[in-house]
């Protein structure tokens, strides 16, 4: 098929309307060319024989009369070995090379191959004659720490490929053709490590999808506990500014119990990226005992990059997901911010004078959000291995309040709710997630008894302190006073995390279990003091020794012995203990 | 190819339309007016139909008025000349000075490859306690300074400019009062800081889209400046001028608004303008420091919200003074460790205590007894208000923090400031008489 060619009749801001000539498909790329450079965009409007791109680059000098070409595919990645480590734009542009070839600045038009031209080390897997369909594993190539393999790709024909040549166990160049197929018709493919798919396009290549009913272990209590999310799960983080989100999103893709991380920083501050670009390779994953950098993919288009591929930058991320999740592996992808990337569907919208919905968003605002979330999803692939997509987003509402469209569109489909408070994070109290507003419909490490019950002692004591703000300490009665400083020591121990001590900034699930269980005793426990002035020391004091314990070395003899003073502390002043609570020990 | 076209298709509010081939996407043009002349850029092109957005606005402009494409987009000289000097929106000496038109360089260039990006390294003194101590100002920093109407946001940044050690100054006013004009030209000539800033100023007269270009003006300069090594401070003011004559913009060319009248693209244009603020590794910086004046004192309204999500936190500057508490500079833990091992016990220890000072206020307004602890609590309140607080104290950081201690060891008992024990051996104040 010959490539569709064009003419520029049109800009307006970074949306160039073109003439073209014979056919051209929705969604396909597209180049304008404005003197020596190239501009990429995506078809995203056809009307007669004008369509409309977005174009993903500054759209300053173009004219009317520039030559266009379409390119007769749809916006795609590469797939396949050497994408862990990069550091991708929102179209898969490798930053780094980039900078090595146009210094401090992005330059306009500069398109480089996203995967390394590097040599693998092939170990075949399947033997001339096979039949193959279009995802099963025909060879594989070690990939730093995981297995890479190499599947016949996903955009062929899905029927039976039989292999008709395969090379033997040897070192080859990414790009080096390995296999060669062919369908019952007799047409050949030459295969090698790599192969693109279009960003838009879910990857389905598997045998069913199942419920997420395995915890992903963020290391963080108040998440794992409270507000458990799961492998395959989709999460969302909202916010107003300053409130943590990512932070939070920082720690979760340090420690969180999964194979492979893709960070997309969608619109937001480059120094933040810069933090994660300088501090991964120094960290060291504590499960594999190497640098965290090696499971992990970012996908960067801050705020200042253009507008156009901070729209692709979330499906190039999503799709990258999908493509290790093909290999059994469990991939989690956070995405800072939704709300970015919903923006920049709303300015293309603008541009395309469609008719807006709440506060100018589009109108399929919901539907694409609800698309995006639904690409996570634990999978049992064809040969039974299980693999997982968990989506985490945060989202940043104006002002701080939830009650706007893009937070209201991503609650409807997302199973577990973490809303960042400005009161908590103004009191210092941080992850910053609101434990009474917030929800989740996964299962969490700890028996969800034992955490409803602590949960109603927290929306108990909130209620006393909503109360003494009003009748004052003095009108409060002794055992609702009890109540809420035992709210209080859960906040202070259990919810709030420094992320900066080196205990404290992970807690490994085990740790969670056995320190729930003690704080869960003191809960339960029906105190035997006489005063507020008593209750308050007394918690003062108890308090201080559970904060204490945070900061100390599981199962060292500090360890021990803290909790032994605990244990006395509170026993000593045991009048009894909660039945309700009793039978939940 | 400066051909003229001679007839206007149409005007609305600032954009004008020709008839003509050939022209490109953001290309100048020059209208001429009855011998007036102002500059226009290219926004819109649909076949032969060009859209311009003039500059000194489409008033008077007459539909036989000439048109001359310049090839070229909107560009400002870079040279040592300009240090010293004061230029409008478009470039053109505000004051008496020659007009530069050697060495011109593209505004609104391309974003810093983040891959390129470095941790940021080293404070910017200030001389002011409440920036210095308190949070801290990072080189390639960008920080607003949240405000009000009324509020003396103005003096503060010309004292920034004069105190702050840094090379170069570039100032964007942007909607200014006149007065305000020539107050900041008043303030930094007499200062002597003059012969280090460049300004390019636009006030509440001229017209509105030079307004627009004034962020992009300085900090097209400023950038280029720092990739000649020089460490630049960007003071722009006011950013939600800014703002509202964007949203100007938007709606005379019919775009779609968003929230409370401003543009989808908001937030995008305020973060391409603050993500200049970068460290070029092996040469010199740019830091923005931004007055974003918030309406009705609503943090909430979209120029204040749009922005607090593009900066590395804020200065509230509330009742003439920097609030402690809501202020917050992201970066200032990497730069705090390095200056005196102090500086960070010191910086926590003091805003505990003066929560409780107000916390103890708070209890005397109420009409409470007043105990010995809140005594102390409010003799202390009082001394930081004015020794450190006030506006007008220009002391070096280690000046500012032996001056906290003392102003400690006035109020309190070691053991009641809760600082660790070992920084309390070394640095409380010995008192004479002790």
């Amino acid at each position: 098929m010959a490539n569709t060619s064009g003419r520029v009749v049109g800009v307006n801001g970074n949306m160039v309307t073109v003439e073209f000539d014979s056919a051209i498909a929705k969604n396909e790329v597209g180049y304008i060319h404005v003197g020596d450079d190239r501009l990429k965009g995506e078809v995203i409007r056809i009307n007669g024989n004008t369509a409309s791109l977005q174009v993903f680059e500054m759209t300053g000098g173009i004219r009317v009369g520039d030559a266009a070409e379409f390119s007769g595919e749809m916006l795609s990645v590469a797939l396949g070995p050497g994408l862990l480590q990069q550091i991708y734009d929102g179209l898969q542009n490798p930053l780094p090379e980039l900078a090595k070839q146009c210094g401090f600045f992005l330059q306009r038009g500069v398109y480089l191959d996203a995967i390394p031209n590097k040599e693998w080390e092939f170990t075949p897997l399947a033997k001339v004659g096979d039949q193959l369909r279009p995802g099963d594993t025909f060879g594989t190539v070690p990939e730093g720490l995981f297995t890479h393999q190499i599947m016949i790709p996903f955009n062929l024909a899905d029927t039976p490929w039989k292999v008709v040549t395969i090379k033997g166990k040897g070192t080859y160049g990414v790009r080096d053709i390995i296999c060669t197929v062919e369908d019952a018709k007799g047409n050949k493919k030459d295969l090698s490590m790599i192969f693109t798919w279009p960003v838009k396009k879910a990857i389905k290549l598997y045998e069913e999808r199942l419920r997420p009913d395995e915890t992903l272990v963020t290391k963080i209590r108040i998440i794992d506990t409270f507000l458990p999310v799961a492998k395959g799960g989709t999460y969302c983080t909202p916010g107003p500014f300053g409130a943590g989100k990512t932070v939070l999103q920082h720690m979760t893709s340090r420690n969180a119990d999964v194979d492979i991380v893709i960070i997309a920083a969608c619109g937001e501050r480059a120094g933040e990226v810069v933090e994660v670009l300088k501090e991964f390779p120094e960290l060291v994953d504590p499960k594999t005992g190497r640098s965290l950098m090696e499971r992990t993919i970012i996908i960067c288009n801050t705020s200042s990059m253009p507008v156009a591929s901070r729209e692709a930058s979330v499906y190039t991320a999503v799709t990258l997901a999908e493509y290790y999740r093909q290999m059994g592996l469990s991939v989690l992808l956070l995405a800072d911010s939704t709300s970015r990337w919903a923006q920049a569907m709303r300015e293309m919208s603008g541009r395309l004078e469609e008719i807006p919905g709440e506060e100018a968003f589009p109108a399929y605002l919901e539907s694409r959000i609800a698309e995006f979330y639904e690409r996570a999803g634990k999978v049992r692939l064809r040969d039974g291995r299980i693999g997982s997509v968990t989506i985490g987003g945060t989202v940043s509402p104006a002002g701080g309040n939830f009650e706007e469209p893009v937070t209201q569109a991503t609650l409807k489909v997302v199973g577990a709710f973490h809303g960042l408070s400005r009161e908590r994070s103004d009191a210092r109290k941080y992850p910053a997630i609101d434990p009474l507003n917030s929800w989740s419909k996964y299962e969490g490490i700890i028996k969800q008894e034992n955490v409803e019950y602590a949960r109603n002692i927290l929306r108990r004591g909130s209620e006393v302190n909503q109360m003494m703000k009003v009748v004052g300490e003095e009108g409060t009665s002794v055992s609702d006073y009890i109540t809420y400083q035992k709210s209080e020591l859960i906040d202070a121990f259990y919810l709030q995390q420094n992320s900066f001590d080196p205990v404290d900034a992970s807690v490994p699930p085990e740790r969670q279990k056995h320190t729930f269980e003690v704080l869960f005793k003191v809960l339960a426990t029906d105190f035997d003091l006489e005063d507020k002035k008593h209750v308050r020391s007394f918690f003062n004091t108890l308090r201080q020794k559970f904060l204490d314990w945070n900061n100390v070395e599981t199962k060292s003899e500090r360890f021990t012995q803290i909790e032994g003073e605990i244990r006395a502390l509170y026993q000593g002043k045991q009048r009894g203990v909660d039945p309700d609570a009793e039978q939940l020990i | 190819m400066q051909k003229v076209y001679s007839r206007i298709e149409s005007i609305v509010g600032n954009v004008i339309t020709v008839r003509a081939l050939g022209v490109r996407n953001s290309e100048l043009a020059i209208v001429t007016s009855e011998g007036e002349q102002s500059y226009a850029s290219v926004i819109k092109l649909d076949e032969d139909l060009v859209s311009l957005q003039v500059f000194s606005g489409a008033q008077g402009i007459s539909t036989g008025d000439q048109v001359r494409f310049l090839g070229v987009p909107m560009r400002v000289s870079y040279t040592d000349n300009l240090l010293g000097r004061v230029f409008d929106g478009t470039g053109n000496p505000r004051d008496n000075g020659p007009s530069l038109s050697d060495n011109m360089i593209d505004i609104g260039g391309p974003a810093v490859n983040p891959a390129k990006r470095i941790i940021p390294r080293n404070m910017i003194r200030t001389g002011i306690p409440m920036i210095d101590v308190f949070n801290t100002l990072v080189e390639s920093q960008k920080l607003p300074i949240f405000s009000v109407s009324g509020e003396p946001y103005n003096p503060l940044l010309a004292r920034i400019a004069m105190q702050a050690e840094v090379d170069l100054i570039v100032l964007g006013g942007m909607g200014l009062k006149y007065d305000d004009y020539l107050f900041f030209k008043d303030t930094l000539e007499n200062g002597g800081a003059m012969s280090r800033t460049i300004m390019f100023i636009h006030t509440a007269s001229d017209p509105t889209v030079e307004c627009m270009l004034v962020p992009d003006m300085a900090l097209a300069v400023a950038e280029r400046f720092a990739q000649d090594g020089k460490k630049v401070l960007v003071l722009l003011t006011d950013m939600t001028n800014f703002a509202d004559s964007m949203k100007e913009m938007a709606i005379t060319m019919d775009q779609v608004p968003s929230n409370r009248g401003y543009p989808g693209d908001l937030y995008s244009s305020l973060a391409s303008r603050y993500e200049k603020a970068v460290d070029f590794e092996g040469a010199g910086s740019v830091t923005i420091l931004a007055v974003t004046t918030m309406p009705g004192d609503d943090v909430t309204h979209p120029v204040p919200d749009n922005t607090g999500y593009i900066t590395e936190g804020q200065y509230y500057l509330k009742g003439g003074r920097i609030e402690p508490f809501g202020s917050l500079s992201r970066l200032k833990q990497q730069v705090n460790k390095d200056t005196r091992d102090d500086h960070r016990a010191l910086m926590d220890g003091m805003i505990k205590l003066y929560a409780s000072y107000k916390e103890s206020l708070e209890k005397k307004s109420m009409g409470f007894n007043m105990t010995d602890w809140d005594e102390k609590l409010l003799k202390y309140g009082r001394l930081f208000e004015s020794k450190l607080m006030d506006l007008s104290v220009n002391i070096p950081l280690e000046g500012a923090l032996d001056l906290g201690w003392e102003i400690l060891s006035d109020c309190f008992e070691p053991n009641e400031t809760g600082l660790k024990s070992d920084l309390i051996l070394s640095r409380w104040p010995k008192k004479l008489n002790d």
